[in-house]
């Protein structure tokens, strides 16, 4: 029998443009970071990529007083047509740039190269382009008349996406007449610093955008800073609940990105093929490293059968492996400690009595990786129902009605998303209806756009980013 | 300094991507503001107008079938191309309406400025003119604009840029074509628009730009069976236009009597006139 | 109407007619925009080196060499046949093609310049392409091909039956002409540029399989759009999805626009992780193509004298 073995296609490592050590972006400036360099680790090979400047308290008070500074005295001033075509800059050299940012992003984050290309950076720039256009439109948002920001925003992002989260706050920040002081996630802000370069390509005025990188004591410095505005975060709902409470009583305005624990829905009707697809992309696509991805497949039980079958043989063809060859669909798991968590959680699963498979696609040796698994049979009642994994895991449940659907999908303390799969549309309507949950996505998955809002319900935050309801969260309205 | 004899640019007509003469043959001088010479302009005919019309409608398809996110990237890249020969423009601009080199600068700006605003309304529309529809019943209803169509546009007589510019821009940000008939006695700015237009990805027939007069060509444009709406700025008799338009039903864009004032922001209403509001309806039930 | 060797479940589905019809419309729907985004998402697979030269030759070695033009003579036919037998006369170590198809009158004229190559003879039939014709004339045209020594025959769907929903007899033309192929194998071509529909392509798929096609094609190349990746997609699954309830493997055939070793290799990753690795063979996979083997042999040359090579350097035919 031929074998068709793809052989090694990587990108070009050369192309992100790696430098031995990064630093921090305060008032228009690389500066030299007070706090304890940390080292940023390529999570597919466990090597250190660069050492990286963090910022202590007192770069953290010079970006806040650079950020205010510019928001009283460029920023804040000027007329949101001048606004809008840095953000229309900052966006096309977010497009010459994309292949080194796409290929940087792969190296610190560990997410598939034809991720970071086709997806991630893609998104990066429609999300400055789509801002752009608004910053000289805000009288057209809906908010009544001559809309005003809310002056210096700190913004806490993630490391499941790093460019595209900080797309996502600085874009609309900017657009709206804010100043930022950003600070991305510990193990991943190399792409953040590139940025910031873009930033001063752009000739974007000093002190607009901060970026000031660090560990969590840094994330709650910002969070506390008298200085600050409004505060963003996107993150782990646990890290959500300690910044509401320090905000709480305060003037600062609040917005959370927070976790989930999204079901997505196969009904009888659906079309299966494409179902797959989207089951699959929903909690394999970036390692399941995704807040709203699709971690419970509740299938209707007279296609149970069909459909797990046809998912294993689908799963069997994910190739995991090195993020940077064209050819993988699976990267590395984060961190060591990321890693762990979903170790932990998997043992769970079989300790708690549902069945476990795991793709039999081949595993590196070094690095952090850990195989495409199902586990079916699950109820409700477990784990690995409940608890967001984070991971390439999927939790299999079954249903008998449209209602019972909606009573286990619904039954999570997280609202961020879910998935219906038939091709009935009044169905797809009613389901959508029904389901606590802040972005549905019918016969599809994962798909996101600036235009198109999206947030959570109940404890997987609240405000919503991009579309005309994102920017109320950088408006005093 | 020797004088060096420069090549002089010929001026011809903008339709389905390509510049050719008007089929009538005819051509009129054009002047600069004090009289002197400064081109033969294309002086297009009735046909021209049909081939005209002919070209947008088969350009409709795509340019309304395209994301507005791809429309918005296209009508950046035309601002982009236009700030390039800002110079350019600001020397035809100042010719044309012989204005000084600065004020004429300042025109140009405000005119890719004004781009630039049109640019960015493309992904923006369905979000501020439409909406889910809270209906008594258990449908799902939402309205989403439309574009219209082919939109038959007269251009400004005096403004020969920023007022072209306004008038052209929000036609081809809704998704719609174009069939714009230039000032008569400044028509050469609107070539040189064609040319930028012409190496900016817009695909050929969504734009066609035609030299010559209004009162001569604007009313086969509006009782043009396959042209949707129509802007009668530039026409001398607007009143009679817009009958005209009435045996098609056309959308006819209300406009004040003479110039406005380019230099104001616009407001959007060209962008209303131009779309159409489409209410879908769908039961929700299992 | 049935035939006895089905699973029972299938040979239920064509018992009658409005067996067949419930059959075919309870098959999953096709969703337009998913298959269209996986067949788009997996055409990004970078296929480099050696695994380029295995698909180069593997794809060589797949092709259905063809001639199908109302101007085509015997010594067009002639010179088809001597370039299936040596594509690359500078590279003796290059693939044969899997067969040579051309019109059934012409069939016997390509069986003579084959002889002892082991190279097939497909040929068309059914009043190929439109299939617009009587059964009478249909099954000649079938006989023609057969009695010229045709190897395998490429057939038409009557699509205007298909659209009416007249699927049984869509499914009887197709068991007439199966028992007139004798020992031949039968290709089945649905036309999917005309059924205008993923849903419609994935019935006509298991309506040719449950009528005992050994092979379904997507198009005559005659109309347009004729093989697309995504519609290959939904054929690939569906004898996927036959194996899985039959047993038995079938094969499928792309036709018509595919040019380029770019595409070649696009169609051989598809069946791959669609169908699996069991149908990377010529038995199971075929691309019918007239210009794609130029630029397959282009490709091989590249690909071992390291640099890129031009039209000058190949035979036309």
């Amino acid at each position: 029998m031929p074998a068709f073995d793809y052989a090694p296609a990587p990108e070009s490592r050369d192309l992100a443009n790696l430098k031995p050590s990064y630093r921090p972006f305060i008032g228009g400036e690389f500066v030299d970071g007070g706090g304890e360099p940390l080292k940023s680790v390529n999570p597919a090979t466990e090597e250190v990529l660069a050492e990286v400047g963090t910022a202590d308290a007192n770069d953290l008070d010079a970006a806040v007083r650079a950020a205010r500074t510019a928001f009283e005295k460029t920023w804040g001033p000027m007329p949101g047509s001048e606004r809008a075509k840095y953000l229309f800059r900052i966006a096309r050299l977010v497009q010459e740039r994309s292949r080194e940012l796409a290929v940087l992003e792969t190296l610190d984050n560990g997410k598939p190269i034809t991720e970071s290309r086709d997806s991630d950076l893609p998104l990066v720039a429609a999300h400055f382009f789509y801002h752009a256009g608004w910053a000289d439109k805000l009288d057209y948002a809906g908010y009544g008349p001559g809309p005003k920001p809310l002056g210096v925003a700190g913004q806490i992002i993630p490391w499941n996406f790093p460019l595209l989260m900080l797309a996502w706050k600085i874009a609309p920040a900017l657009a709206t007449g804010n100043t930022v002081v950003l600070k991305p996630a510990e193990t991943t802000p190399l792409t953040a610093l590139v940025f910031a370069d873009i930033c001063r390509q752009a000739g974007l005025p000093a002190g607009v955008v901060n970026i000031v990188p660090g560990a969590g004591d840094l994330g709650a410095k910002l969070v506390s800073h008298p200085g600050v505005d409004k505060i963003a975060f996107t993150g782990s709902t646990e890290v959500g609940k300690l910044i509401q409470r320090e905000v709480a009583g305060t003037p600062k305005r609040l917005t959370l990105e927070l976790g989930g624990k999204a079901a997505n829905v196969v009904f009888d009707d659906a079309p299966l093929d494409q179902a797959v697809e989207g089951i699959v992309n929903g909690i394999f696509f970036n390692q399941g490293h995704v807040c709203c991805a699709g971690s419970r497949l509740l299938v209707q039980e007279s296609v149970a059968d069909e459909l797990l079958e046809k998912l294993r043989h689908r799963i069997s063809t994910l190739r995991l492996g090195d993020p940077l060859d064209k050819n993988t669909d699976v990267g590395a798991i984060n961190s060591r400690e990321q890693l762990d968590k979903i170790r932990e959680l998997a043992e769970s699963g079989e300790a708690e009595g549902a069945q476990r498979w795991t793709s039999p696609c081949p595993v590196p040796d070094r690095g952090f990786f850990f195989a495409p698994t199902v586990f079916s049979g699950v109820h409700q009642s477990m784990r690995i129902a409940r608890e967001e994994i984070f991971g390439p895991v999927l939790s299999v449940l079954t249903f008998r009605t449209p209602d019972e659907a909606v009573a286990k999908a619904n039954n999570t303390p997280y609202g961020l998303s879910a998935g219906i799969w038939s091709e009935k549309g009044s169905r797809i309507l009613w389901m959508a209806n029904r389901l606590r949950a802040g972005v549905v996505w019918a016969n599809t998955f994962n798909r996101f756009d600036p235009a198109a809002p999206f947030g959570g319900y109940q404890e997987s935050g609240f405000g919503r980013e991009g579309g005309r309801t994102g920017l109320e969260g950088y408006l005093d309205v | 300094m020797s004088d060096r004899v420069t090549v002089a640019k010929t001026y011809k007509l903008f339709i389905g991507g390509k510049f050719p003469r008007s089929e009538s043959g005819r051509v009129y001088p054009v002047t600069d503001a004090k009289g002197g010479f400064l081109a033969n302009a294309a002086h297009a005919s009735r046909k021209d107008v049909r081939d005209a019309v002919a070209a947008a409608r088969t350009a409709f398809a795509g340019w309304s079938g395209a994301t507005a996110y791809n429309r918005g990237q296209v009508l950046y890249r035309v601002a982009e191309v236009l700030e390039g020969r800002r110079d350019q423009f600001a020397a035809e601009v100042g010719a044309a309406e012989g204005l000084s080199e600065r004020k004429a600068g300042a025109v140009v700006d405000a005119a890719i400025d004004r781009w630039v605003w049109y640019a960015g309304w493309t992904d923006k529309l369905a979000s501020v003119l439409g909406a889910a529809n809270p209906v008594a019943g258990p449908y799902f209803s939402f309205t989403v604009p439309e574009p219209t169509g082919v939109v038959g546009i007269l251009a400004p007589q005096e403004s020969s840029l920023l007022g072209l510019v306004s008038v052209l821009a929000p036609a081809l940000a809704t998704g719609c074509t174009a069939v714009v008939v230039s000032s008569a006695e400044r028509p050469l700015p609107a070539i040189t628009l064609s040319e930028v237009l012409a190496t900016s990805d817009v695909p050929a027939g969504v734009a066609n730009v035609l030299t010559g007069r209004a009162a001569e060509l604007g009313p086969w444009l509006a009782s043009h069976a396959d042209v949707n709406a129509l802007d009668p700025t530039g026409a001398p008799d607007r009143a009679e236009l817009a009958r005209a338009a009435a045996d098609t039903v056309k959308r006819v864009l209300p406009v004040p009597t003479g110039e406005p004032d380019w230099t104001q922001r616009p407001d959007i209403a060209r962008l209303r006139r131009y779309l159409e509001a489409k209410t879908v309806w769908h039961p929700m039930g299992v | 109407m049935s035939a006895p060797t089905l699973p029972a479940a299938l040979a239920d589905a064509t018992r009658d007619d409005a067996s067949l019809r419930r059959f075919l419309h309870g098959l999953p729907g096709v969703d337009q925009v998913g298959v269209e985004a996986r067949a788009t998402a997996l055409a990004t697979r970078s296929i480099k080196k050696s695994s380029k030269l295995w698909a180069i030759d593997t794809a060589i070695s797949m092709v259905d060499l063809t001639t199908l033009e109302g101007a085509d003579t015997h010594g067009k036919v002639r010179a088809l046949t001597a370039k299936a037998k040596r594509p690359d006369p500078d590279h003796p170590d290059t693939p044969q093609v899997a067969a040579v198809c051309v019109y059934p009158d012409l069939a016997a004229t390509a069986v003579e310049g084959l002889t002892g190559t082991g190279i097939g003879v497909a040929s068309v039939a059914t009043a190929f392409p439109s299939g617009r014709s009587s059964r009478q004339v249909k099954l000649a045209d079938v006989a023609l091909a057969v009695e010229s020594g045709a190897s395998e025959v490429d057939m038409v769907i009557d699509r205007g039956a298909f659209l009416e929903g007249r699927y049984g007899a869509v499914f009887e033309e197709i068991q007439a002409v199966k028992a007139a192929c004798g020992g031949a194998h039968l290709k089945v071509i649905l036309e999917t540029g005309e059924l205008a529909s993923y849903d419609n392509v994935r019935r006509a798929s298991w309506l040719a399989l449950l009528a005992g096609g050994d092979f379904i094609k997507t198009s005559t190349g005659k109309v347009s759009p004729a093989a697309t990746l995504p519609v290959t997609h939904v054929m690939l699954q569906a004898v996927r999805d036959w194996y899985t309830a039959t047993g038995e493997l079938r094969g499928v055939k792309p036709a018509g626009g595919i040019r380029t070793t770019k595409d070649a290799i696009k169609y051989l990753v598809a069946v791959h992780e669609v169908a699996g690795e069991q149908w990377l063979t010529p038995q199971l996979f075929r691309f019918g193509a007239s210009s794609l083997l130029n630029d397959l042999l282009m490709q091989r040359r590249t690909q071992h004298d390291g640099h890129y090579s031009g039209p000058d350097y190949v035979a036309v035919d």
